[in-house]
């Protein structure tokens, strides 16, 4: 496989890459800052059995006239890709983003209008090649509009519905989308919150989503338990909701 | 002075969820503890961005696998660093077997890297749940001290956070003061960022390991100058409620990397997790069930001597095959004492000891005696020539006085005890058994006069500020 990731220097997108990398697959790095970049190129090389170079290009979620030039170089490099990974996004608690309204715009900027831009521009790269795989991380939290995740949870909503459509429309040319449902993970963007129960560790979101990716799935939640924790809370009727904390 | 400009730190957008600054969702305070298993309040951070983190804080932990105080925050409002996340490999010189590495990466993840390759760790302590930068702070040693010495003797250069929040890279001809106090240096110099060090190539994934039941102290003693000289690795397991005649008996095992030819064709399997599940209640382990575990262990090896290929996971790490062991202790918490008897002491002295150690009683299953080779470099570096012991021991109302009366022992004899386990050794002993301290002290006067890096043992044995 030869995969473009997004966001991969940090949290599950690192250990996505680590894995991809481990079993040979060539990969190229987009992300913000150009010495973070080449740190985790670095990392990946040291993991690949052939020890083969990782390229890597600046491409900054809130300034959608980086993504062309990103995903040109990445096909350069690469020779024509076949997958592109993202997990970048921004993350806020709801109370920073009720207090923050201009934080609220460029959260829900990044996550679903810049998003959906990013994803078009490789999904025309990829169908033009006669498909491939598109694997975007979206979240439980746009499952349902909840309290603590209103804001976040309706950006995470938007990309979701955006994917399905996307995997309607294209799966028949060859295009493979999957939706990344994760649920509570323990990583740096979660570090300052209280786990609640069936969290996950990166590593494992990583396992779970590169088989899910291997096997065609279009929708993966992980840990795989959140699917019925989900179903759950779908279920409840809206006097619940709007009694419930979560 | 090279200061490195901190552009990591610089991007103006956020296209990665941790860039949401920390202080929008402080950590939750909670409770930050040892493997010891006695916590004080207190809240860490943790990001990939180690450089970050480490900004005005005033202490980095990375796996927690230190015993006692040593990573835990002298006051509960004080700003930890977690550098678990900041795991990168940064350099890998297969050919050369140097390696660079962030400071939060573990042993466990850079084993499975380097042994296929040929390569390992020139130096692994007990638990390959250690980050590099512990393993550097607490200056570990391990099987082969004898041959190799410890872990800081492999390390060619870091890159440090100081106090004064600069970053600069030392090695042993740059900043040469700063890098050989901050090897041993219990992370009291400055910040830990990144490490880079040599490797050892090893010829197979396999052990070759020999190992002999001894009956008895000071066969164990010569049982293992024997094997020194024979054995790049060496260390043994003392039943240490063995009493009279029986006193220090136990099991001697000596180790080297087998041969390609020796080696199985297969891969050392690598066993499937087992955790501890709950906290034991603390009667779990006591002096009947101890006794039990013992004499199971000892005549397990029922053969006066055996020889046979074993993997390096059951070899270097038993104790790891169970995750979170350390609740068999249950909310106690426990101890490690460990200290060096110097050779010159000679065997005698440590036959006291284990009179001393098992009159006194404490009745833990696991007591490890190793020799050790020269002293390191490292300012505070434990190990100096001589005879290691270490036995884990339940917090109990005797537990202080146990530990006075063992550190009275070691002080007369010119021995020391090992930082990274301490958790109740009093100032006024470790200044008796440290004539090193002034040095190390005089290295923060230069590097840290506000003593802005410090930790609950700092102030417990070294008077800083609570």
């Amino acid at each position: 496989m030869k995969a473009v990731l997004l966001g991969a220097t940090t949290g599950m997108g690192r250990a996505i890459a680590r894995l991809l990398a481990a079993r040979g697959d060539q990969l190229f790095l987009l992300g913000l800052d150009d010495a973070d970049l080449d740190r985790s190129a670095a990392d990946l090389c040291a993991r690949h059995p052939s020890h083969a170079s990782v390229g890597h290009a600046v491409c900054d979620l809130e300034d959608p006239d980086t993504f062309a030039s990103a995903l040109d170089r990445a096909d350069a490099a690469l020779g024509g890709f076949d997958a592109v990974i993202v997990t970048a996004a921004m993350y806020a608690t709801q109370d920073a983003l009720e207090a923050d309204t201009e934080l609220a715009r460029r959260l829900v900027t990044v996550n679903y209008a810049n998003t959906v831009v990013f994803c078009e521009h490789a999904r025309k790269r990829l169908l033009a090649r006669g498909g491939g795989k598109l694997v975007v991380f979206s979240s439980v939290a746009g499952e349902r509009g909840r309290k603590p995740v209103a804001i976040y949870g309706s950006s995470k909503a938007g990309i979701s519905a955006y994917l399905e459509a996307l995997d309607h429309k294209f799966h028949g040319q060859g295009l493979e989308v999957l939706c990344v449902k994760p649920g509570f993970v323990r990583t740096g963007m979660t570090a300052g919150l209280k786990a609640p129960p069936f969290a996950g560790e990166p590593e494992d979101v990583a396992r779970t989503v590169v088989a899910a990716m291997d096997r065609g799935e279009a929708v993966v939640y992980a840990p795989r338990v959140w699917s019925a924790v989900m179903l759950a809370i779908r279920s409840l009727p809206r006097a619940v909701m709007r009694r419930i904390n979560f | 002075m090279n200061t490195t400009s901190e552009n990591m730190n610089a991007a103006k957008t956020t296209t990665t969820p941790q860039a949401v600054p920390a202080e929008k969702a402080p950590a939750p305070m909670g409770t930050i503890m040892g493997w010891g298993r006695i916590g004080v309040s207190g809240r860490e951070l943790l990001s990939e961005d180690l450089p970050k983190i480490t900004r005005g804080a005033n202490l980095t932990r990375g796996l927690g696998r230190s015993y006692g105080d040593s990573s835990l925050p002298a006051a509960a409002s004080d700003r930890v660093a977690n550098a678990t996340l900041a795991n990168r490999v940064l350099a890998f010189d297969e050919s050369r077997g140097i390696l660079r590495a962030e400071a939060g990466a573990s042993l466990v993840e850079l084993n499975k890297l380097l042994m296929p390759r040929g390569l390992f760790s020139p130096v692994t302590p007990g638990t390959k749940f250690v980050t590099l930068g512990g393993m550097v702070a607490s200056d570990v040693h391990g099987k082969n001290h004898h041959r190799e010495g410890c872990f800081g003797a492999h390390v060619r250069a870091m890159k440090v956070r100081l106090a004064d929040d600069s970053i600069v890279e030392c090695s042993p001809d740059t900043l040469s003061d700063l890098f050989y106090g901050t090897i041993g240096g219990m992370g009291l110099l400055g910040h830990i960022l990144e490490v880079e060090f040599e490797l050892a190539r090893i010829p197979s994934q396999w052990i070759w390991m020999e190992s002999e039941r001894v009956d008895d102290i000071d066969s164990f003693i010569t049982a293992l100058n024997t094997a020194a000289p024979k054995f790049p690795m060496t260390m043994g397991w003392i039943d240490c409620l063995s009493r009279g005649r029986r006193m220090g008996r136990g099991i001697m095992m000596a180790g080297r990397w087998a041969s390609a030819e020796e080696a199985k064709r297969t891969d050392p399997m690598r066993l499937p997790d087992v955790t501890v599940p709950f906290e034991f209640p603390n009667i779990a382990l006591n002096p009947a069930t101890a006794l039990a575990f013992n004499t199971v262990y000892y005549w397990k090896h029922v053969a006066r001597t055996m020889a046979r290929l074993v993997g390096p996971e059951p070899f270097f790490y038993p104790l790891d095959a169970v995750l979170e062991w350390n609740r068999v202790y249950g909310p106690r918490g426990f101890t490690q004492y460990q200290c060096v008897i110097p050779r010159k002491a000679g065997p005698p002295a440590v036959r006291e000891f284990m009179t001393l150690l098992t009159r006194l009683g404490g009745a833990s299953p696991l007591c490890v005696i190793k020799d050790c080779g020269p002293e390191g470099k490292g300012v505070l570096s434990f190990p100096l020539e001589g005879t290691s012991i270490a036995v884990d021991m339940a917090v109990s109302p005797d537990l202080q006085r146990i530990i006075d009366e063992l550190n009275a022992f070691v002080i007369a004899a010119g021995g020391r005890v090992y930082l990274t386990k301490d958790r109740f050794t009093r100032p006024e002993h470790f200044r008796a058994m440290e004539p090193r301290l002034d040095r190390f002290m005089a290295l923060r006067d230069k590097w840290d006069p506000q003593r802005k890096l410090r930790s609950a043992q700092s102030v417990r044995l070294f008077g800083d500020r609570a």
